[in-house]
């Protein structure tokens, strides 16, 4: 195998031999981007003033030999076809097609099942993401790793703390080939801080071979334990395992990437930059903070202009209407046809499409849902989670709720009235105070 | 006529207020406490009037040496060196309280009413005996002392029932009284005496205690929470009384009226100011602030978009852009509350800044 890729280099030099795959899952999933994915796909959720997704596409339209963009999930065709129209227009030479599994085959099944579909225009390497990651995607680095080193997969990595990295796959590398040493999920014990970010490149040789073989292990000898794929964090342990198994769920984190480490060429590419999952609905806050400050660190001209009243970065949607006596940012994106009164200040806050803030009120930490309406000197206010922390709850007087507050669809608050770590369900109209509640 | 009014101590209970000022001096509704009620005896034409207290600062003589020039009254310090109870600092301005044969008043330093000495003057002259105590109606009689009178009497005492468990009446004592100068003879020099519990319990005895009803409001302003109510019920007193001494309904910025602002504080664009609010000499409010049932003492600052509930805002004191002060929020001299802090029931002592929220009623040290 080693003596192919020489040859693949020759032969395609600096032709298109790359796919990338982008996971985006299903309904069923994501329950816990709830209440806002009641009424929005998760990957098509806007931070920092686009859906989540397009994040992954414009750092896919940076890779110079990228053939095509195969996005992969079990939501209905329909749900992305207005955002493949539109991307076609925004990277057109970037083709997009969207597959539908009929029922969730795992992140390694999926991609087994539409190899046939990936492997067509023989693709020598293919990236795949998981769309529920916020980061730089240094896809580029990563491919230059993975040339240099001669790789079949390179993963990418990142370090967190040593209490948070038993709830991510953690890798163990050999810290000067980066070789990856050993690769295992959500261990009971600590074993390494360097965690998986759910983004690889794999050689098309080296994957699908070894998901065939993670099949025919799985049908001979099925596993006594199967732990939810990337379903990370709060709820590692649900309870799915029998029905994964007899729907022939298969993934790659679980299934395939510790036989990787075993017996391939693999390294990890290890990233000093941002990285967040984005799985909560509270999530989506610190996501939007990230790509905003992204956005302005590569003097992105989508930003607001900063001046008194804005404090970057700022994202406000150019048919949105802010008062300029109105104070925003940091890290505030401002939806489509959003209305901000005067002297309103939002800080670290996704105000979504057609919301509207009035006068004096004050917005902190918060998401507020399509159609909502914060009245005149209301308050709704999240709690700040530490910028190295990697989850959105916190405990409050031994109570875990959620840091940022959250409105989902056609919510109102009352003129006066003061929400703090609350997440309020679709149409609901809060008239008093309230903290630390589920408002369904 | 005279009068002795029972000052007390420290005030801790008015605390991190009373860190600053003596309670007396304190300003309610924009005049030091102790003031409204030498106004008002001074109108009903007391000369000399005694303040009983157990410690004299500095700044309390310098006051009262204003007010006796102001009100035409002489005013002197009672102090006690140790605790008298509160028919103790009677005996003790003895001097004073018999230099001639008219009755004197007496008072708590913590209420706050209509003072209506004139009338009461009055009833204690027509009905002769020795002691008059102002009664007020409550709704809840079993917290405190009930005053029962005699059968068939419309005003004359017969007992006492302190805390009663079954419905005896719904009058209680409401702190202020008018003696003559016989009752001085029946405190003992140099013990600690309960003018309460003591002194018209004897009186009553012998029949000669009768109650005056109070016509109005009556509060005990010693705590936050309390003097927060007693402004309410006293701007309420005003704007049915004397409304010229409130802003007008008909400016803009108030909202519901009962708001009182000193002429020299300066208030900002598109705020909503009412009801129950009262503005100190000095203060400054920005723009689109919300202020309803506060005290904002003088030289304090609120700054634009604030909301201000249930809050006194001490001296000097600062609070941010976007604050949030509710839940009997009490901020002492000099304190500064961050642009976009929540404060919810904080009690904070002088000079602090507060730069994260006060999520749950707490004391700043």
């Amino acid at each position: 195998m080693s003596l192919q890729i020489p040859l693949r280099e020759k032969a395609n030099g600096a032709g298109k031999d790359t796919k990338a795959v982008i996971l985006v899952g299903g309904p069923s999933r994501g329950t816990r981007f709830r209440p806002l994915s009641l009424d929005v796909p998760k990957p098509l959720f806007d931070v920092a003033g686009h859906p989540i997704i397009w994040h992954c596409l414009t750092a896919i339209a940076k890779v110079p030999s990228i053939q095509e963009v195969v996005m992969i999930g079990y939501y209905d065709e329909s749900v992305f076809r207005d955002f493949i129209r539109e991307s076609a227009h925004e990277f057109p030479n970037l083709p997009i097609k969207y597959l539908r599994e009929y029922q969730a085959l795992g992140t390694a099944g999926g991609l087994y099942h539409f190899r046939d579909a990936i492997l067509k225009g023989r693709p020598e390497r293919i990236f795949v993401l998981n769309s529920d990651v916020c980061c730089s995607f240094p896809l580029n680095e990563m491919a230059k790793l993975f040339d240099d080193k001669d790789a079949e997969a390179v993963i990418l990595g990142t370090r967190v703390s040593e209490d948070a990295a038993t709830n991510f796959g953690c890798i163990v590398s050999d810290a000067h080939s980066r070789r990856v040493l050993h690769y295992v999920e959500k261990p009971e014990s600590r074993i390494s801080n360097l965690i998986n970010c759910g983004v690889y490149l794999f050689s098309v040789e080296a994957i699908f071979p070894s998901i065939k073989t993670a099949i025919k292990r799985r049908s001979e000898r099925p596993r006594l334990l199967s732990y939810p794929s990337s379903e990370n964090l709060e709820n590692s342990f649900m309870a799915d395992d029998d029905e994964d198994r007899s729907k022939q769920v298969l993934r790659l984190e679980q299934d395939v990437l510790s036989d990787l480490a075993d017996s391939k060429q693999f390294f990890v590419y290890e990233t000093k930059d941002f990285w967040r999952q984005i799985k909560t609905a509270g999530s989506a806050v610190p996501a939007n903070a990230l790509y905003l400050q992204k956005a302005h660190q590569s003097g992105s001209t989508e930003l607001a202009k900063p001046s008194a009243n804005i404090i970057p970065p700022v994202f406000i949607h150019p048919t949105a209407t802010v008062d300029p006596t109105a104070k925003l940012g940091p890290n505030v994106s401002v939806g489509p046809r959003v209305v901000i009164g005067a002297g309103v200040r939002v800080k670290e806050t996704i105000v979504l499409e057609d919301s509207e803030i009035k006068h004096d009120a004050c917005v902190l930490y918060s998401i507020i849902g399509w159609n909502s309406r914060v009245g005149a000197w209301a308050r709704v206010e999240g709690t700040p989670t530490p910028v190295t922390s990697h989850t959105t709850s916190i405990v409050k007087n031994g109570v875990k709720v959620q840091s940022i507050t959250i409105l989902g669809k056609e919510c109102g608050v009352g003129d006066e009235v003061r929400v703090q770590n609350c997440v309020c369900l679709p149409f609901k109209e809060l008239k008093r105070d309230v903290t630390n509640e589920v408002i369904m | 006529m005279k009068a002795l009014i029972l000052v007390g101590g420290f005030g801790t209970r008015l605390r991190p207020l009373t860190l600053t000022l003596p309670k007396p001096l304190v300003e309610f509704a924009n005049k030091p406490m102790i003031v409204h009620q030498i106004e008002a005896l001074a109108a009903a034409g007391v000369t000399d009037i005694v303040l009983a207290v157990n410690y004299r600062p500095e700044i309390m003589e310098k006051a009262l040496a204003e007010y006796s020039e102001k009100f035409g009254v002489n005013i002197v310090m009672s102090v006690e060196s140790e605790p008298l109870g509160t028919a103790g600092p009677l005996k003790l301005a003895e001097e004073i309280l018999s230099k001639d044969d008219t009755p004197f008043f007496v008072l708590n330093s913590d209420v706050t009413c209509e003072f209506p000495f004139k009338q009461l003057a009055e009833f204690h002259k027509a009905h002769g005996d020795e002691g008059t105590i102002v009664v007020t109606k409550v709704e809840e009689p079993s917290k405190y002392g009930v005053v029962v009178h005699k059968p068939n009497h419309a005003s004359r005492i017969d007992r006492f029932v302190e805390k009663p468990v079954e419905f005896v009446g719904n009058r209680i004592n409401a702190g202020l009284y008018i003696l003559n100068t016989s009752v001085l003879s029946r405190i003992e020099k140099n013990r600690p005496t309960s003018i309460e519990q003591e002194t018209f319990p004897a009186i009553v005895r012998e029949g000669q205690l009768h109650s005056f009803d109070l016509e109005g409001f009556w509060m005990d302003i010693g705590q936050p929470k309390d003097f927060l109510t007693g402004t309410c019920l006293y701007l309420s007193s005003l704007a049915k009384n004397s409304p010229k001494q409130l802003a007008s309904p008909s400016e803009s910025f108030v909202h519901g009226g009962n708001v009182m602002i000193d002429p020299s504080a300066k208030i900002g664009k598109n705020c909503r100011i009412g009801p129950n609010v009262v503005i100190g000499k000095g203060v400054v409010i920005g723009d689109g602030v919300r202020l309803q049932r506060c005290t904002l003492l003088p030289g304090s600052k609120v700054k634009d978009h604030a909301w201000v509930k249930s809050t006194i805002v001490g001296w000097n004191s600062s609070v941010g852009k976007w604050a949030r002060l509710e839940n009997v929020t009490v901020l002492g001299d000099d304190v500064t509350i961050g642009d976009e802090i929540y404060v919810n029931g904080g009690s904070v002592l002088p000079h602090k800044s507060i730069k994260a929220n006060v999520e749950i009623p707490a004391i700043i040290m």
